[in-house]
């Protein structure tokens, strides 16, 4: 059985990966072809041509201003994937149509609708406005995982693992040793879980990026909006100091840390990440410095659930996990999944 | 004692689990303000999934009750574990 809800937005990309050229991504299953149209627009369909389903993306296949002529027999397809020409005959076949995809370019990422066309409300798409806000600098990147995107959902969302898994990176032994606070609403389809670390060790990661030593304040509130948004709004500041009552917080470091969880297959997927900060917002060796810490910690995390994945799949059924205090939100956030596979319709009519 | 460290989410419909400062407990709190202190995540989402049942997402604690024919009036309960 499936692990994947349709009917729901997913990043199938950054905006900058995409150009006037033939790129191909499969996401939840489904192989998908890519361009940005001469006017700049992108456009999305699928990546399987209707005559003998040669790839779209594959050379000899190629972009012809904006048609794409597949390199099997010559198959010409608009940038709304109709059918405008076949070899050796003037009638195209009424049929002859590529699936196209609901597609929203938004925050840096390339949303696109995994699911009936019919459903697909573009106000629905989950924000995250400082990936390309001039007040944020932000590093990001991808990582292809080998594993189900439900254990990278399981992963972010408690971070207690940062004191084992990314020691010396992001963790220290507050992160696993302070109580979480959890929040849903099923309406808003978000899963909220807050740690505030009132007095914790700065980790490498926040000391050579802030220049903050000694002890901090350190709190780590994550906003997920399942199935394929989560955000971690990471505050660091000097013990003691809080935000003004009107919301600003000039002696704290704002970092905002994005994923985006995109089902690839059943058992792989793609693993965005991004993370902006509202501080040395011209220095590129603090961005050098977030970006490689980040990738590593990233990739430690990719080792971690690619060798985890591998043991359930050949597992004999019927496991039982143990969950303790720290898996409150992680349990939310599969409920609200689970929800979802259940009820398409009325996670999409939310 | 306070274990309200903050409330983020301000919709509806919200349900809560604050783990218990100085304890191994969780006490999970319904949008009706109804409450159940628990010793684990999995006994304390059973209850406030199962707790709902009768009434929707609807007013937080501190909100007037709509008059409801035939229904007893949703106000908060003690917690009880
Ligand atoms: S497979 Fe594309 S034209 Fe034949
Ligand atoms: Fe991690
Ligand atoms: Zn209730």
């Amino acid at each position: 059985m499936t692990t994947i809800p349709r009917d729901q937005w997913y990043v199938a990309a950054y905006g900058r990966e995409i150009g006037h050229d033939l790129f191909s991504r499969t996401v939840c299953g489904e192989s998908i072809l890519f361009w940005r149209t001469e006017a700049g627009e992108v456009t999305a369909m699928s990546d399987r041509c209707v005559h003998r389903r040669f790839p779209l993306s594959q050379a000899p296949s190629r972009l012809v201003g904006d048609a794409v002529v597949c390199g099997y027999h010559g198959f010409t397809y608009g940038a709304d994937g109709a059918c405008v020409a076949v070899p050796g005959q003037t009638r195209v076949p009424r049929t002859a149509r590529l699936r196209s995809y609901p597609v929203v370019e938004q925050d840096s990422f390339v949303w696109v609708w995994i699911g009936d066309p019919a459903r697909a409300d573009a106000t629905r798409i989950p924000r995250a406005p400082w990936l390309d806000s001039p007040d944020y600098a932000t590093v990001s990147g991808m990582e292809p995982l080998a594993a189900r995107f439900g254990l990278l959902v399981d992963n972010l969302m408690d971070l207690s693992h940062e004191t084992y898994l990314h020691g010396g990176y992001i963790g220290t032994p507050e992160v696993a040793g302070t109580p979480i606070t959890t929040e849903v609403d099923d309406a808003a389809g978000i899963v909220y879980v807050s740690r505030h670390m009132d007095d914790a060790e700065c980790p490498p990661f926040y000391a050579n990026s802030t220049g903050l030593t000694g002890r901090i304040a350190r709190w780590q509130d994550i906003e997920y909006a399942p199935p394929c948004l989560y955000k971690l709004h990471s505050r660091i500041a000097p013990v003691g100091s809080l935000p003004n009552p009107d919301g600003t917080d000039p002696d704290a470091f704002h970092v905002e840390v994005v994923y985006a969880i995109t089902p690839e297959t059943e058992n792989r997927t793609h693993d965005f990440w991004a993370v902006a900060r509202d501080f040395a917002l011209d220095d590129t060796s603090v961005s050098d410095f977030i970006a490689e810490q980040n990738r590593t910690v990233v990739l430690q995390d990719v080792a971690a659930l690619d060798v985890l994945e591998q043991v359930i799949a050949t597992e004999p059924a019927g496991y039982q996990e143990l969950s303790i205090n720290i898996d409150t939100g992680g349990l939310a956030a599969r409920r609200m999944l689970t929800a979802m596979l259940q009820e398409p319709a009325t996670a999409a009519a939310r | 004692m306070d274990i309200e460290p903050v409330r983020m989410l301000t919709g509806p419909g919200v349900l809560r689990v604050v783990w218990l400062p100085g304890s191994d407990q969780l006490q999970g709190t319904c949008h009706c303000g109804a409450a159940h202190v628990a010793d684990g995540p999995v006994e304390v989402w059973d209850w406030l999934l199962a707790h709902p049942v009768g009434h929707g997402p609807g007013r937080r604690p501190d909100e007037e009750e709509p008059p409801t024919p035939g229904r007893s009036s949703p106000s908060p309960v003690p917690a009880f574990a």
